[in-house]
């Protein structure tokens, strides 16, 4: 059976860029069992972008009531009450942010340092087992994490470090002030940290192995101690691919929901202090959703859906272009 | 040189030299810190969670509240039948697409299709449960393990895809030339030769994402919903293990937190015996080349 020339066309896409014809250049002649190959696997391609928008559409048309009766107020109105119909968003939009950007204060210097010592220090016999660890601890499923967190981190958090620092510094510093709740940004930072770190040294692992030989072996040659040449050579050189790891991570933290929703409290506030609880986009999705009844509280909760979307397609894109990037240089 | 003089170590050298001794002990510090969550996390699990874990934990169904005793064996059924509905739904489009991307590499279309493969893998879990909800819940019109199914297979399919592309593009030109030059077709090059050379490096990823999916509470929240009861029908509302340790972790009785804690034990040593057995046993005889 031959195709007819619509057919052939559409195949072939006509450019000579076309991967239909450069892969399957027997798309153009003859075999059908193989033109048929190329459009199963070109449909299953085709499958994750229609997946993707179509996603983005579903839920875009589930918040559409919302965005039309808030508009841009939804953003930044901090009353968030379902009973009298009041939705503003920036309670969760303040936790989730905050929550993450502690978490990243906590993870990058601990990540980094732990990509140096393996790369740059470590004999093999320590490096493959603590590389293996931090593996495990990426596979730690969230709400494993929250369950540790409720039950032991929160609670020595509270003991021993919230409670004798707003003891200490509380009346000076508005940050430490207390009472300690426990449940917190501090807590919801700090489970994040312990969350991200696997992925941020992962990758930034990869950049500084990636950094050349001769660099490191110039810099010792000068007369630079090893620490001189990771700080100074080897660092500088990998430092647009540690941010792009950072940012991966940070877009970890910003959707992380199970362990977050456990330890931070969950009061729509905009907390000053770091012992006070706080509440993330993630979170109140997951407490409310499943309880709201009318259409606007409905609408309202799938407009934080979409702005969460929206901020981790953001904030993914950059970090993959970033990674790509480096990964490019390198390669050349 | 004729005259060669050797000075004692001036302050500034040994100053810098103590800073680098310092700092890459420094980073050691920070390994520790970071393996020590680990350790700790699975010291609490099986002391908290190996008391609970007897017969009745497998086959009974959770005690009503202020009874002892129970189990999260519906939790262990439900967690099975929806990963395994996830796979059903969701490998085989990850397959075909990771085969896409390392057929077409190179082109502006793969490149494209990567590219929104790895977004997608960032996407929270807890929209994917909210889209699901929209998509398939509304339109059935109740809760189900289907479309805790269908959440699942979201989760699974960037993963999977990724996984495919790199092990395939792992198996070396001259098999695949091999086979065109006897006269193959490409699909049968590619699902006789170059997919089996493959399998095994596949069956990893794969066993790694359901070991992950099957540790998903997000997107089942709204989707399956849980049950406290025994269910195994597709459409009817299914418990799910990662569900019930997020609802009795975040309740008040004793009780349900040790359940909790003995269905974390399980949960956890599903993913890492998964994740050690694929590290250790199953291994591309193409990586490293």
């Amino acid at each position: 059976m031959q195709p007819t020339p619509e057919q052939a066309g559409v195949l072939a896409g006509g450019g000579p860029r076309s991967w239909v014809r450069r892969v399957f250049p027997s798309v153009r002649h003859g075999n059908l069992a193989d033109r048929a190959y190329a459009i199963t696997l070109g449909a299953f391609g085709a499958a994750i972008p229609i997946l993707f928008f179509f996603i983005l559409l579903r839920v875009g048309t589930a918040a559409w009531p919302a965005l039309q009766r808030f508009g841009g107020g939804f953003i930044v109105g901090s009353d968030w009450n379902p009973v009298a119909g009041n939705y503003g968003a920036l309670p969760f939009i303040f936790g989730t942010l905050a929550s993450s950007l502690l978490a990243l204060l906590i993870a990058v210097p601990l990540a980094v340092g732990l990509a140096i010592f393996l790369t740059e220090l470590s004999p093999r016999w320590i490096a493959a087992p603590v590389a293996f660890g931090t593996e495990l601890l990426a596979a730690i499923p969230s709400v494993v994490y929250g369950l540790w967190g409720i039950f032991v981190l929160v609670p020595w958090l509270r003991a021993n470090v919230q409670q004798p620092l707003a003891s200490a510094f509380g009346d000076s510093f508005p940050l430490f002030a207390g009472p300690a709740y426990g449940t917190s940004i501090m807590a919801g930072g700090a489970i994040l940290a312990i969350m991200i770190v696997p992925f941020i040294s992962a990758v930034s692992r990869e950049v500084l192995a990636a950094v050349p030989r001769d660099q490191r072996e110039a810099a010792l040659a000068l007369g630079a101690t090893r620490w001189e040449m990771t700080w100074q050579v080897v660092l500088p050189y990998a430092v647009p691919g540690i941010i792009g790891a950072t940012i991966l991570g940070l877009g970890r933290a910003l959707g992380e929901t199970m362990a977050i929703t456990m330890v931070i409290g969950n009061r729509p506030d905009i907390p000053t202090s770091l012992f006070a609880p706080g509440y993330t986009m993630a979170s109140v999705l997951a407490n409310e959703f499943s309880e709201a009844s009318d259409e606007l509280h409905l609408a309202a909760l799938m407009e934080i859906g979409l702005i969460l979307f929206g901020i981790t397609i953001l904030v993914n894109s950059v970090a993959r272009l970033l990674v790509w990037r480096v990964a490019r240089r390198a390669g050349k | 040189m004729n005259t060669q003089t050797v000075t004692a170590p001036s302050w500034r050298d040994r100053r810098r030299r103590t800073t680098s001794t310092v700092m890459l002990a420094m980073t050691g510090v920070a390994a520790l810190l970071t393996v020590l969550p680990l350790v700790l996390i699975l010291w609490h699990l099986l002391r908290a969670g190996i008391t609970a874990m007897n017969g009745d934990f497998f086959t009974e169904i959770p005690a009503p509240v202020g009874e002892p005793g129970g189990g999260v064996g519906n939790g262990i059924l439900g967690t099975a039948i929806l990963v395994g509905l996830g796979a059903v739904f969701g490998l085989p489009v990850a397959i075909g697409a990771g085969l896409f991307l390392a057929e077409a590499e190179g082109s502006r279309a793969a490149n494209a299709v990567r590219f929104i493969t790895d977004v997608m893998n960032g996407i929270p879990s807890i929209v994917i449960g909210i889209f699901v909800w929209a998509w398939v819940v509304v339109s059935m019109g109740h809760f189900s393990a289907l479309a805790g199914g269908v959440a699942l297979a979201i989760m699974l399919i960037p993963m999977v895809t990724r996984t495919t592309e790199e092990m395939v593009r792992l198996v070396p030109r001259e098999l695949r030339d091999g086979g065109l030059a006897l006269g193959f077709t490409r699909w049968r090059t590619t699902l006789g030769i170059v997919l089996p050379a493959a399998r095994s490096g596949i069956l990893t990823g794969v066993l790694v994402a359901l070991a992950r999916i099957a540790g998903e509470t997000a997107p089942l929240l709204f989707t399956a919903l849980g049950n406290p009861f025994w269910g195994w029908k597709l459409d009817e509302p299914i418990a799910a293990l990662p569900v019930q340790i997020f609802q009795y972790a975040i309740s008040p009785y004793e009780e349900w937190h040790r359940l909790a804690w003995a269905a974390s034990l399980l949960l956890i040593a599903l993913v890492l015996g998964v994740s050690l057995t694929a590290r250790l046993f199953i291994r591309s005889p193409y990586k490293g080349r």
